[in-house]
């Protein structure tokens, strides 16, 4: 049969960022895909060598508006890991209350996109609006709505007081109980089944295979999530990782919208948990120069993010690496989009939630 | 024909930008704002737009893309640059792939601020673009 070469991107209405995939199609099948990136490549990495290493977590932020926060949380993080520096409990505390809040405002906005792509407009615009009342607590507690530089080298720049905080836990369980009839549209709605179930399995094996991270691979009944190895604090909350086992479209929604609920329950917990009480200190003074290497992991909205770090004792990093959770998972997205129908490749594409300029730096 | 002349459309390109922007241009369009209740959509074809917002700098790669989409857009048009990499390249200004803001390559007419630039900076943006979209459309006339 006939081979069609269909060009999709870098400008196209259901990628937001610029991504480019030239489809191979026979009649209506996809039979293979290549990707083109580097549209949005910085070279953010180098920037190491001229911006020094106590300002250079104000570009570690801007590595991507969506995480933002958790980039600016992870750079910091491994920073006091290679200065041995002690953070004090309540900005750690601080800092998981400010991740959850952004993996919920993450999967939000994601669920949005998700939704426009097949085609439910008045369910991205539900899923925006309660994204908004997200970006609310942002502004009040840190002043920005999406980039909010609340992270320092030593602790966190802003405290909030504890009654700001059971404000933000009773807002949130507000939240939840609305976000309760969003869950009931996504996993029941049988327009959407119709859309997404079924569509881009990827089966467990596979996804060992090609090594996904984050809800890509909890949706292939991979109990994979950094937060239970229990570092930055979260070996102190009550948490399991949310699985779904059928790999499919439907299933990486799903994992996204339990996972809201369990974020909301998380800072519950977090709040009930940190030490309470005026005054106390929410980070250290930091001086003197870095020096030796070391490895940062964090679970980001999207999975896995690792961060390598090594400084000479000089004001500059030497490297900084970042292995984004989007790199992993664009090998799994190129199997998947392989077999299936010219219609469902918006699906598939965004269903792995790609983030390019975590991807490309 | 006034009323055609305020209900403008959006073309949309990310640049390299973080998605920051991206994604407060995206707020405009959602229930907070909701722009579209002045007519203001979001439309992916070059040959529909009168406003071209662009949002991230400009690199060896893009520059061809933005080009072409500028060209393709019906005169009179307006550029926007959004956020401080669209506006002068920002906080990457000095990264190997960045060259610079957007107004190397096609004539900028609207300069929204903001790292990330707010929602209200970039309605406020597009309204100023309204009138520059206006004042085109006389002298051409």
């Amino acid at each position: 049969m006939k081979r069609t070469v269909l060009p999709m991107g870098p400008q196209h209405p259901v990628l937001p960022e610029p991504l480019v995939l030239d489809l191979v199609l026979v009649d209506e099948k996809v039979v293979d895909a290549v990707p083109t990136i580097g549209y949005i490549h910085r070279g953010l990495e180098a920037l190491v060598e001229k911006i020094e290493y106590t300002e250079m977590g104000y570009v570690a932020e801007r590595i991507c508006g969506i995480c933002s926060f958790m980039h600016g949380m992870g750079y910091c993080a491994a920073v006091e890991d290679v200065m041995a520096v002690e953070v004090p409990e309540r900005a750690r505390w601080l800092r998981v209350i400010w991740a959850e809040l952004s993996r919920i405002q993450s999967h939000l906005l994601w669920l949005g996109l998700g939704a426009d792509a097949f085609g439910f407009e008045n369910l991205f615009m539900h899923c925006w609006r309660m994204r908004e009342e997200i970006l609310d607590i942002f502004e009040r507690t840190t002043g920005g709505r999406v980039i909010f530089s609340v992270n320092l080298i030593g602790g966190v720049r802003r405290d909030i007081d504890d009654d700001e905080l059971l404000v933000i836990v009773e807002k949130l369980q507000e939240l939840g109980t609305a976000f309760e009839e969003t869950t009931r549209v996504f996993a029941t709605d049988p327009s959407i089944r119709h859309r997404i179930e079924g569509i881009g399995v990827l089966s467990a094996d596979d996804a060992r295979a090609v090594d996904v991270v984050g809800p890509m691979a909890r949706a292939s009944g991979l109990a994979q999530d950094v937060r239970s190895t229990g570092t930055h604090l979260y070996d102190r909350l009550d948490f399991t990782p949310v699985v779904e086992e059928a790999g499919d479209c439907l299933a990486r929604v799903l994992v996204r919208v339990r996972e809201v609920t369990q974020s909301i329950d998380l800072i519950r917990q977090a709040v009930a948990r940190m030490p309470k009480g005026d005054g106390q200190a929410i980070s250290v003074n930091v001086r003197g120069r870095p020096s030796g290497e070391t490895f940062m992991r964090l679970e980001q909205p999207r999975g896995e993010v690792v961060y390598y770090l090594r400084a000479n004792g000089t004001k500059m990093l030497e490297r900084f690496r970042i292995r984004t959770p989007t790199f992993a998972n664009v090998p799994a997205m190129i199997t998947l989009v392989k077999g299936c129908d010219l219609a469902d490749v918006p699906n598939i594409i965004l269903t792995i939630d790609p983030c390019i300029s975590c991807m490309e730096r | 024909m006034s009323y055609l002349r305020r209900s403008p459309w959006i073309l949309h390109y990310d640049g390299s930008s973080c998605n920051g922007c991206d994604i407060e241009v995206l707020a405009c369009l959602t229930p907070l704002y909701d722009v579209e209740r002045f007519g203001v959509v979001n439309t992916g074809n070059p040959k529909h737009a009168d406003i071209l917002l662009v949002t991230g700098s400009v690199n060896e790669r893009n520059i061809e893309i933005i080009q072409n989409l500028h060209r393709q857009m019906p005169d009179p048009k307006v550029v926007v640059a959004v956020g401080a990499c669209a506006v002068s390249g920002g906080i990457f200004a000095r990264a190997y792939n960045v060259q610079g803001g957007i107004d190397q390559v096609i004539p900028v007419d609207v300069y929204a601020p903001g790292c990330a630039a707010r929602p209200e900076t970039i309605i406020d943006a597009v309204i100023a673009g309204i009138g520059v979209l206006e004042r085109k459309r006389k002298v051409s006339a």
